[in-house]
């Protein structure tokens, strides 16, 4: 056994002799050192109880970490980041609060378009509950010829599918209503994430039941302290609605639902039933607190829209980003991410002047139904300010509407569905920030 | 699962592969056989929901004086002394607020339906021990609840009946967009 292994869920490992962890100082010091280009780079320092005069790892100079033998194998059995990787983790928001709320994804420090699971964005209505897959329990009943009983054991016999999407909180980005966040694009729009998802279709699961005539509309139950509850209407439900237990290659983790998730293809995130342990058809909406007095959209005159399922077309600029400061002029890639509840992504355009004019931005495909697509666009910084900003249009026809469009259309006091095109500023020291423009 | 039965199991398995590998990979036509049909007592403890129309409302009654005493207790913390405090959302207030500037969302000024409070109360409230509350306290938080609203008297006692029966001051304020 290799003496430097750390203890098994230490949070960061201790170096294994005081000559190495000198070394691994001196490449924390560069990697902090190159700023925004390392997207994790900024916030991994290294702990401040390592020496500080320690040669950089450049020629001439041989690191000690090729002259001495690494950390052995299963360190630990599960895998986890590297120790200059710990400010890469999820946060709750500023203000603290009594009650459940969210935890955001980190987005600036993220590539491609698939989020780990460890970082996938977090909200839940009454805590995580620590089911025993074996005792779990999914029922089908209702407007069904024969109610069902299902097991994980039944479940992982279906026939499966593997297929990527986002899932995005209703309430993402909610604060744009009002005024411009001071935060990172986390803070700003972190709760957004996505995966590969492997599961169950649903229709299969309503073809063993049996649907009866009359059925219209199914209702969802998930097995947590708030027996969260929302009405699916049965087209979505037999078009690609999946019971999921599988996340980006492994069993979905205990705050994703674990065992069993409903999956919505680009429905609001809330609807995406979390632990889910029932399916009751019917012929009618159930008019849940969750699709009424909560995940509705307030307009202008006082009424309220109801049943906004679909998340828009959107897409975000993550790199660079708020809170980022650009480490010096020349080129750099300018990359975000683009997804629409309605479909494929078909194009996202670029602005470095506020809106003024438009460039295409390459797509990273397979661009994907109802999934995060990867943009991306070459830029040279000429050292002056600019105002990136991205937008999205889907195959349905869709194009993300500009901050003045969204309010124009839906007032200040809707707190959910804000998929206005961001503006980050970029000051001519190179600070990035958020600005309504 | 006796043997027969297995058989069954195994004859439908084997045609759903021929079908898979005829046209891979389309879903199975027909049923697959798996899962057991729960018994009318396992659908009845776990089907809690209560609809709009009221379906699904249990036996039992509370008035608004024994929900008060049942609030103070178990709901006046997170809720305030009258419902409009918090820190928990606001359950009452808020009227002729949904169009202006900071419009105030309440069960008397917002909510549609009277039964959504039954269900909601029912499977998840209070936060600290959901799904602790009987049949009747839950009619009488009810109760109580429309009635800091002004929605019902003080003297008012609610049943399955008269609960689903009670009009909402924002039953017409919303639009089903369904996209």
């Amino acid at each position: 056994m290799d003496k430097a292994a750390p203890a098994a869920g230490a949070q960061v490992p201790a170096p294994p002799s005081p000559r190495r962890r000198r070394f691994i100082a001196g490449g924390a010091i560069a990697a902090a050192g190159g700023v925004a280009a390392l997207p994790g780079a900024a916030r991994a320092a290294a702990p401040d109880n390592l020496p500080q005069n320690v040669p950089l790892n450049v020629p001439l100079d041989v690191p000690q970490w090729m002259r001495e033998p690494g950390a052995g194998f299963l360190n630990p059995p599960y895998g986890l980041p590297s120790p200059f990787e710990q400010g890469v983790v999820r946060k709750l928001p500023d203000a603290p609060s009594p009650f459940p709320t969210a935890t955001r994804t980190p987005l600036q420090s993220l590539f491609g378009s698939t989020t780990p699971n460890g970082l996938f964005f977090e909200r839940h209505h009454a805590g995580v509950p620590a089911i025993d897959p074996a005792q779990h329990r999914l029922m089908v009943h209702g407007l069904v010829e024969r109610p069902l009983m299902l097991t994980m054991r039944d479940l992982l016999r279906f026939p499966a599918v593997s297929r990527s999407h986002f899932i995005e909180c209703s309430g993402n980005s909610m604060a744009e209503f009002k005024a411009p966040g001071k935060g990172s694009v986390q803070n700003i729009h972190g709760l957004l994430s996505g995966a590969e998802w492997t599961g169950v279709r649903l229709a299969d699961v309503l073809r063993e039941a049996g649907l009866r005539p009359a059925a219209a509309w199914i209702l969802a139950e998930g097995a947590d302290a708030a027996a969260m509850t929302r009405s699916i209407p049965l087209a979505k439900a037999l078009d690609d609605a999946l019971l999921v237990y599988g996340q980006n290659g492994e069993m979905l983790r205990p705050e994703q639902g674990y065992p069993l998730r409903l999956l919505l293809p680009g429905y609001e995130g809330n609807m995406n039933i979390k632990w889910l342990r029932r399916l009751k058809v019917g012929d009618a909406p159930f008019q849940t607190r969750e699709e009424t007095a909560k995940y509705t959209d307030l307009m202008p005159d006082g009424t309220a829209r109801q049943f906004t399922f679909a998340m828009g077309v959107k897409s975000v600029i993550t790199a660079p980003s708020a809170r980022q400061v650009l480490d010096g002029r020349g080129f750099r890639e300018i990359s975000g991410l683009a997804w629409s509840g309605h479909g494929r992504i078909v194009r996202v355009e670029v602005s470095l002047d506020g809106g003024r004019r438009w460039q295409a931005a390459a797509l990273d495909g397979p661009v994907q139904s109802r999934a995060l697509t990867r943009f991306r666009f070459p830029w040279v910084w000429n050292g002056e300010e600019a105002v990136l900003q991205s937008r999205a249009r889907d195959e349905a026809g869709n194009l993300q509407p500009t901050r003045a469009e969204l309010i124009g259309r839906d007032g200040r006091n809707s707190i959910y569905h804000y998929n206005a095109i961001q503006s980050w500023k970029v000051a001519a020291d190179g600070e990035v920030s958020n600005v309504h423009v | 699962m006796s043997m027969s039965k297995t058989a069954a199991y195994l004859a439908l398995a084997g045609a759903a592969a021929l079908a898979l590998a005829a046209c891979a990979p389309a879903a199975p036509a027909q049923r697959i056989g798996l899962g057991t049909t729960p018994s009318a007592a396992q659908i009845r403890a776990w089907d809690i929901d209560v609809r709009a129309d009221g379906a699904g409302l249990p036996p039992g009654s509370g008035s608004v004086a024994q929900g008060k005493a049942i609030y103070e207790a178990r709901c006046l913390a997170c809720h305030g002394a009258n419902g409009e405090q918090g820190p928990a959302p606001r359950l009452a207030g808020g009227r002729g607020t949904l169009a202006g500037k900071a419009p105030v969302l309440t069960v008397g000024s917002y909510w549609p339906y009277a039964t959504t409070l039954y269900d909601y109360i029912r499977r998840a409230m209070p936060l600290d021990r959901p799904q602790s509350l009987t049949p009747d306290e839950v009619y009488a938080v009810t109760a109580y609840t429309l009635h800091l609203n002004g929605i019902v008297g003080p003297d008012a006692v609610l049943d399955a009946e008269s609960l689903a029966r009670v009009r909402m001051p924002n039953r017409d304020g919303f639009r089903q967009v369904l996209k």
